[in-house]
């Protein structure tokens, strides 16, 4: 299930905040803030994203960089998040 | 207020001079609908039209000095003219009309290029000196009026839009990919460049002195601040009496620009600074003074509660402009026509709607309150900078950063921000507070964003090539002695204004429509004393402009002078999809017409444009890039592509 979130949450960002995947390759890892790919109204638009693709409800608290800053830590949370409240996925 | 053109040297080809300099004043008729002037002795030509202002009888141009060897084609206004005059008579000279332009022609013969040190204006200008065989461009010292040149085969070609040089055989519309990259980090190029290759800007304050030989561009005034900590600057003066100096100063800053010979009318945003003005104007000149503003559907953008306000407190004729939902994305192109660099933000399109009520209206000339920000520290950019060194002192702190919250009030995404986001976005390099550009490296660093749909051949073109080093060796020799308030200051008032705000949001959009805009706030004597006023008394905590709402106290309804600066903003990609959706947009950013012309990755593009359709995106970065974007394809379409049909080739039966 985690591979599959990757992949929808990968797309998610290249089609939405990277817009490209030829140049500018981005890792697992990376930070969006540091990379340029989402500035302080971003951040707003992509849980937006996220609550939508996956069905999801994010909550104030949640809204720290260790939970979205990265593909990696995306995922992460997307996957947590589901698994606590399988009924909603 | 008017256009100028023309030419020094023998330009290379068939087409008659006449002819060339005819098509030149022609594509800008637009700045000067009330009368044409040329003048040639084959050496220098000079073209003029004209927007009568002073003198409406015997002011017309180009003007020759008494024996007829010195000639001027003068664009703007002198406003300390009347001394100026008053002077020169005294000293012998007798003057045959009542215009400022004369005034040049006097002052000339007496000081020769060293004359625009004792001009008090806004002013570009070409004058030709046939006995020393020497053609003397100016401008004014803040920039607000325009002045572009291009030299060929060894002919000097001057106007004072780009337009004007493209009637030129030989000079041709080609995007210069550095300015494109200048624009997509400071939002406008750094001056001599322009958006169009080979094509120069006469900067802010300096002349150029062209000779049969050579050609000399040199500056004649510079902003200059105080070392950090010089408390000497101003003597000393305690906060009540520079509030003092700096109300006189100001209403004589007013006083000289409602000098006139048609009514003056003034712009009330609803902000301190245009009321500020218009206050002024009222007491100054009794008469019913005639206002114009603005007013925009949402919330987010509209102040019209306070325009009103100012309305009533003046007594004035007010007209406003109810900018609708269409109006941007209707006179976008003609913005990007008129400002001749591509932009990234829409706020120049309600401007130019604007101008034209001003127009239909019957006034040609409207005082603003422009350059408070810049001058006075108006503008967030400042605050921002001052809490991201107030927070680097204390890295750690948790309560400092919470004072973007309160900086930005009227964006409701950075309110719903929790602490980390706010630290992680506000705090990149918030170590480096010795880096000179440290309050505009956020902007700079947020601005590049958009450059990701950069083409690959345009990120090739510009290899290597790095605008904010470019920016950081242009710097004073003295500004890091400067406070960092005066830094930020420097770099708000000597590139942003005259770059994007006086040209993109001022001149152009104003003259399109024949409307002259003036500046009190922009008189070099108010700017130079403002430069030596304590940053602590420009903004006191968090209040910016504190020694002006303090200096304006008695003058402005309280509301008024208490309000906090809400920035001029209007709708930016959501003018131009969904309902509101121009024609030309989807021809614009269609694949092929991106790929013609190579600046952006077509399929980046569009991701963008499908993003901004599924919801109107909130991000600065997307919005910008949006605007930019589509700016870039029309500016290509309106002096590249269009050129063909704009400037049809010279037909064989107007070659002499």
């Amino acid at each position: 299930m985690t591979a599959e979130i990757e992949t929808q949450v990968r797309s998610l960002i290249e089609d939405n905040f990277l817009f490209r995947e030829d140049r500018t390759s981005l890792s697992d890892t990376e930070s969006l803030i540091d990379a340029g790919l989402i500035d302080s109204t971003g951040i707003l638009e992509l849980v937006a994203f996220l609550e939508e693709r996956f069905k999801i409800e994010i909550a104030d608290a949640d809204l720290l960089p260790e939970n979205f800053d990265s593909i990696h830590r995306i995922v992460a949370y997307v996957a947590r998040v589901r698994a606590t409240a399988p009924s909603a996925s | 207020m008017c256009g100028i053109a023309g030419f020094y040297g023998t330009p290379d080809t068939p087409v008659p001079r006449a002819l060339i300099l005819r098509r030149m004043i022609g594509a800008i008729a637009h700045r000067g609908p009330d009368a044409q002037g040329v003048f040639d002795d084959d050496r220098a030509a000079l073209g003029h039209v004209r927007l009568s202002i002073i003198d409406l009888a015997t002011g017309a141009q180009p003007m020759p000095n008494g024996d007829r060897t010195i000639w001027v084609t003068f664009n703007g206004e002198i406003f300390n003219y009347v001394e100026l005059r008053q002077d020169l008579v005294s000293r012998g000279h007798s003057f045959r009309s009542a215009s400022d332009t004369e005034v040049i022609l006097h002052l000339y013969e007496e000081m020769g290029p060293d004359c625009v040190d004792v001009l008090n204006g806004d002013f570009a200008f070409a004058l030709w000196d046939s006995r020393q065989d020497l053609l003397l461009l100016a401008r004014d010292r803040m920039g607000v009026r325009p002045l572009f040149y291009a030299a060929r085969n060894g002919c000097l070609f001057f106007a004072s839009e780009v337009k004007a040089l493209l009637q030129v055989p030989g000079i041709c519309a080609e995007l210069d990919p550095i300015a494109l990259d200048q624009i997509f980090t400071f939002w406008f190029p750094l001056a001599p460049r322009t958006s169009f290759r080979d094509v120069f800007e006469l900067p802010p304050a300096h002349v150029l002195i062209a000779r049969p030989d050579r050609i000399a561009v040199r500056r004649y005034w510079c902003l200059r601040y105080p070392d950090a900590g010089d408390d000497c600057a101003l003597n000393g003066q305690g906060e009540e009496a520079i509030g003092q100096e700096l109300g006189a100063l100001l209403a004589d800053a007013t006083r000289i620009r409602l000098r006139s010979d048609v009514p003056v009318g003034a712009y009330l945003s609803g902000g301190l600074d245009s009321s500020i003005i218009a206050a002024l104007a009222h007491k100054i000149a009794p008469a019913r003074l005639q206002t114009f503003s603005m007013t925009f559907g949402s919330a987010e953008f509209d102040e019209s509660g306070y325009q009103q306000e100012m309305v009533r407190a003046l007594e004035a004729t007010h007209v406003s402009f109810a900018c609708g939902d269409t109006d941007i994305g209707r006179v976008f192109p003609t913005v990007i026509r008129h400002g001749e660099q591509p932009i990234l933000r829409t706020a120049p399109a309600p401007l130019l709607a604007l101008s034209d009520v001003v127009h239909r209206s019957g006034f040609k000339v409207v005082l603003t309150g422009e350059g408070a920000d810049e001058i006075f520290a108006g503008y967030d950019i400042f605050k921002e900078a001052k809490i991201r060194r107030f927070w680097a002192r204390q890295p750690q702190s948790r309560s400092r950063p919470r004072l973007f919250k309160l900086l930005y009030p009227y964006l409701p995404g950075l309110q719903a921000q929790s602490q980390k986001y706010l630290e992680a976005f506000f705090g990149h390099g918030l170590a480096d507070t010795s880096d000179p550009l440290y309050s505009h490296l956020p902007r700079f660093r947020n601005t590049s964003a958009a450059k990701i749909f950069f083409s690959d051949a345009l990120l090739e073109s510009i290899r290597g090539y790095d605008a904010v080093a470019e920016l950081r060796e242009s710097l004073p020799a003295e500004f890091d002695r400067w406070h960092p308030l005066s830094q930020a200051q420097y770099l708000e008032t000597a590139h942003l204004l005259p770059g994007y705000i006086l040209s993109s949001q001022g001149d152009r959009v104003a003259m399109a429509h024949a409307v002259e805009c003036r500046f009190p706030f922009l008189d070099h004597r108010v700017v130079e004393f403002a430069a030596r006023i304590p940053p602590e008394l420009k903004i006191r905590g968090l209040r910016e402009k504190h020694i002006l709402r303090e200096s304006a106290r008695t003058l402005v309804p309280s509301t008024i002078s208490h309000r906090a600066k809400q920035p001029y903003r209007s709708p930016d990609s959501l003018s131009f999809l969904g309902a509101n959706q121009p024609d030309y947009v989807d021809d614009c950013l269609s694949t092929s017409e991106l790929a013609a012309n190579g600046w952006f990755d077509s399929r980046a593009v569009g991701k963008l444009v499908r993003k901004c359709r599924a919801q109107a995106p909130a991000g600065f970065r997307d919005n910008m890039a949006f605007v930019g974007i589509l700016s870039t394809q029309l500016w290509q379409r309106e002096f590249v592509r269009g050129a063909r049909s704009l400037v049809p080739p010279v037909s064989p039966a107007l070659v002499a």
